[in-house]
């Protein structure tokens, strides 16, 4: 079985597609003899030909909506937005047309596209690629939004969202692309969307995240571990639509809910985390429930990027205020 | 020193009083066929007089009319085979009556109804496109999937003058000539954008050139000779299939109603102006080559009008019989399956349905 890195494991998952099914075709900008500005489509251009990995011009709507038209045609394009920060043209094709085909024409159109785009902080990339749009993308019905956390689940999930017979964006924490490597087995298996994962099992404490925070996360409740707080930890991997009963009875058994996000506060999507957690376990909460989030600011350049992100320290420290507060 | 040169050419064969400027490019007009074209633009005016006079009853909703243009779409779609795709924007109804689409499922459509878009006829063909020009990129998505079928298939997106101001516009007219797509490019330039006249547009003297700059052969033809449409959309669409890449027609029309039924064109054009056009419209010109060719006569005449009557109001009479969708279908197409994250939802909206029933009942 291969070690692979994030990064890796979306290469393993996007070559299966594409050797499973020849209705699936790659279309964005350097994926094809570069291999993709972070190498994802690397080598796929020679293994699969000109005609399944294509180069497209620098042209976000039009790598969107072809993507919706071929879809709507019998293909399964992935489309690759090149970062996140270049993904508003392609908005318009999401929300007008990727999301709302299957419905307005009472199915007898169906998109099943998927659009990969990087997202996120911590590699101290350039302005405009690093931001974390998700709360952006996961308000328009009839859409996924999709964000693995490890090269297991960036298989599992990319495989799922491939096969999905509705469109899916995938945002991938560019931040997680190098940072650890995992056995992802290449056995074509994708994992169940909409159905968060319980990364770690404890009786204290909820923290909620997806993305690059992930990783943050478990760090941090390692340390609350240490520390005699038992924190659970879920990652949603499906934001949209989002299925809140593992959150719910979470909270449920823990009492506590906090909420990771590297996006703004402001309208970012622990809102609606922290919506769900108040209409249904509300009366389980011994604490406030707490988001740890970027600020409602800029994401800064690289230099001061660290002020922005959250830190596994801030996740230790409200944690333990909020475990302490009863 | 010159490094590069194009020509736009417009070809017409018949002049607004029905003569002709040119003998008919091959023997496929025939009277028979010319007929057949004149029957559609006949067909698609009754529908449009019937969409309006339902709207101002209040049994229909918005409507964008496509009085004075009836020649772009039966000239383009009856050039189409049944395998190309039709990618229409919100004023092809005429193009979407040849393909098949029903009267009543477009009276559906604009009388607010999702169903009017689950055509009975050209299945694969694309709803109408709203925002405007942002169905260009799905053609070049649907040449690329017709290209990888090997079928032989183009992809044909219509849209408006207005259109080609867009970035979608030429985003999707760029990489279909780098990727060389089967993919046909009608703009059916109807000089008016809503209130923005085709000057205020783009300062280019043609929209056909604009396509020549993604290096794409542009014409124009005279939008309302349906016999200059058909053909050169024939030519476009047989020199595609030959793998020859896109094309771009610029057919120029114009737009004789208002933009919708919520337009009052009288506040940004003058009256004179569209008197003009009036002598210009296409089905009276094709009406006055065959009256002069083809023995068409008063009772033809009147026997066609009697015809398409008869048909748009029998389809209009099953659009207003039709039932209204339950509340439960506004999940039910909304993803393959509805997630469960949504099933609290629906059971509200479907409560709230029969809440409602049992109070009427």
């Amino acid at each position: 079985m291969a070690k692979v890195d994030l990064l890796g494991a979306i290469n393993m998952a996007l070559a299966r597609a594409l050797a499973d099914d020849d209705k699936v075709i790659l279309l964005g900008e350097d994926i094809g003899v570069n291999g993709g500005v972070f190498r994802a489509t690397d080598g796929l251009l020679t293994r699969f030909g000109a005609n399944r990995v294509l180069d497209t011009p620098i042209a976000e709507c039009a790598i969107a909506g072809i993507a919706v038209g071929a879809a709507a045609q019998g293909l399964r394009p992935i489309a690759e937005i090149q970062f996140s920060g270049f993904i508003y043209p392609a908005i318009d094709q999401l929300l007008n047309h990727a999301s709302r085909l299957r419905n307005r024409t009472r199915g007898r159109l169906t998109c099943p596209m998927t659009l990969r785009a990087p997202y996120g902080g911590g590699v101290h990339a350039p302005e405009h690629h690093s931001e974390s749009p998700e709360a952006l993308l996961a308000h328009m019905p009839g859409l996924r939004v999709v964000i693995p956390s490890s090269p297991v689940r960036a298989y599992g999930l990319l495989l799922a969202a491939i096969r999905d017979p509705d469109p899916v964006v995938f945002l991938e924490p560019k931040r997680l692309y190098r940072a650890f490597k995992e056995e992802v087995e290449d056995n074509g298996e994708a994992m169940t969307l909409d159905q968060p994962v319980t990364l770690r099992a404890g009786d204290s404490i909820t923290i909620v995240t997806w993305g690059a925070m992930v990783k943050e996360s478990l760090a941090a409740a390692a340390e609350l571990e240490g520390n005699g707080i038992s924190a659970e930890v879920i990652d949603l991997a499906t934001l949209y639509p989002l299925n809140d009963q593992t959150i719910c009875a979470s909270v449920e058994k823990t009492g506590r809910c906090l909420i990771v996000h590297e996006a703004a506060r402001t309208g970012g999507y622990g809102g609606e985390v922290a919506a769900r957690v108040a209409d249904k376990a509300l009366t389980s909460l011994l604490a406030p429930v707490r988001r740890i989030s970027g600020p409602d600011t800029i994401m800064p350049l690289p230099r001061m990027e660290h002020h922005y992100m959250p830190a596994v320290a801030d996740i230790v420290q409200a944690a333990t205020e909020l475990v302490e507060l009863t | 020193m010159q490094v590069a040169c194009f020509r736009v050419s417009c070809r017409q064969y018949l002049r607004p009083d029905g003569t002709l400027t040119a003998s008919l490019p091959c023997d496929e007009y025939t009277p028979d066929f010319l007929k057949s074209l004149y029957r559609q633009m006949v067909l698609t005016r009754t529908f449009d007089h019937k969409a309006i006079a339902l709207q101002r009853t209040g049994r229909l909703g918005t409507y964008a009319s496509v009085l004075g243009q009836e020649a772009v779409g039966a000239g383009v779609a009856s050039a189409m085979q049944a395998h190309d795709v039709l990618l229409p924007s919100f004023r092809e109804h005429g193009a979407q009556l040849q393909r098949g689409v029903t009267i009543r499922e477009l009276l559906l459509y604009w009388g607010g109804d999702e169903r009017g878009s689950d055509f009975s006829g050209p299945r694969h063909d694309f709803p109408v496109c709203i925002p405007v020009g942002s169905q260009f990129p799905h053609a070049a998505g649907t040449a690329l999937a017709l290209r990888r079928a090997d079928s032989g298939g183009v992809a044909v997106v219509i849209a408006g003058d207005g259109a080609t101001s867009k970035g979608d516009f030429y985003e999707a007219l760029n990489i279909a000539g780098v990727w060389n797509l089967p993919m046909l490019v009608v703009i059916a330039n109807n000089q008016w954008a809503i209130s923005v006249p085709r000057a205020s547009q783009t300062r280019a003297s043609t929209l056909a050139q604009k396509a020549i700059a993604a290096g794409i052969p542009g014409e124009q033809v005279d939008g309302n000779d349906v016999i200059a449409v058909h053909a050169a959309t024939s030519e476009a669409l047989a020199s595609i299939r030959a793998g020859h890449g896109p094309r771009l027609i610029e057919a120029l029309t114009y737009r004789l109603g208002d933009h919708t039924t919520v337009d009052d064109a009288s506040r940004y054009r003058e009256d004179e102006e569209v008197s003009r056009h009036w002598k210009e419209e296409p089905v009276a010109r094709l009406r006055a080559y065959l009256t002069e060719h083809a023995g068409w006569s008063k009772d033809d005449e009147q026997a066609l009008l009697g015809e398409c009557e008869t048909k748009v109001n029998l389809e209009a009479e099953a659009y207003l019989q039709t039932s209204p969708q339950p509340a439960s279908s506004i999940f039910e197409y909304l993803y393959e399956a509805l997630p469960s994250a949504l099933d609290e939802q629906a059971r509200a909206v479907a409560a709230r349905q029969q809440r409602k029933n049992d109070g009427e009942g």
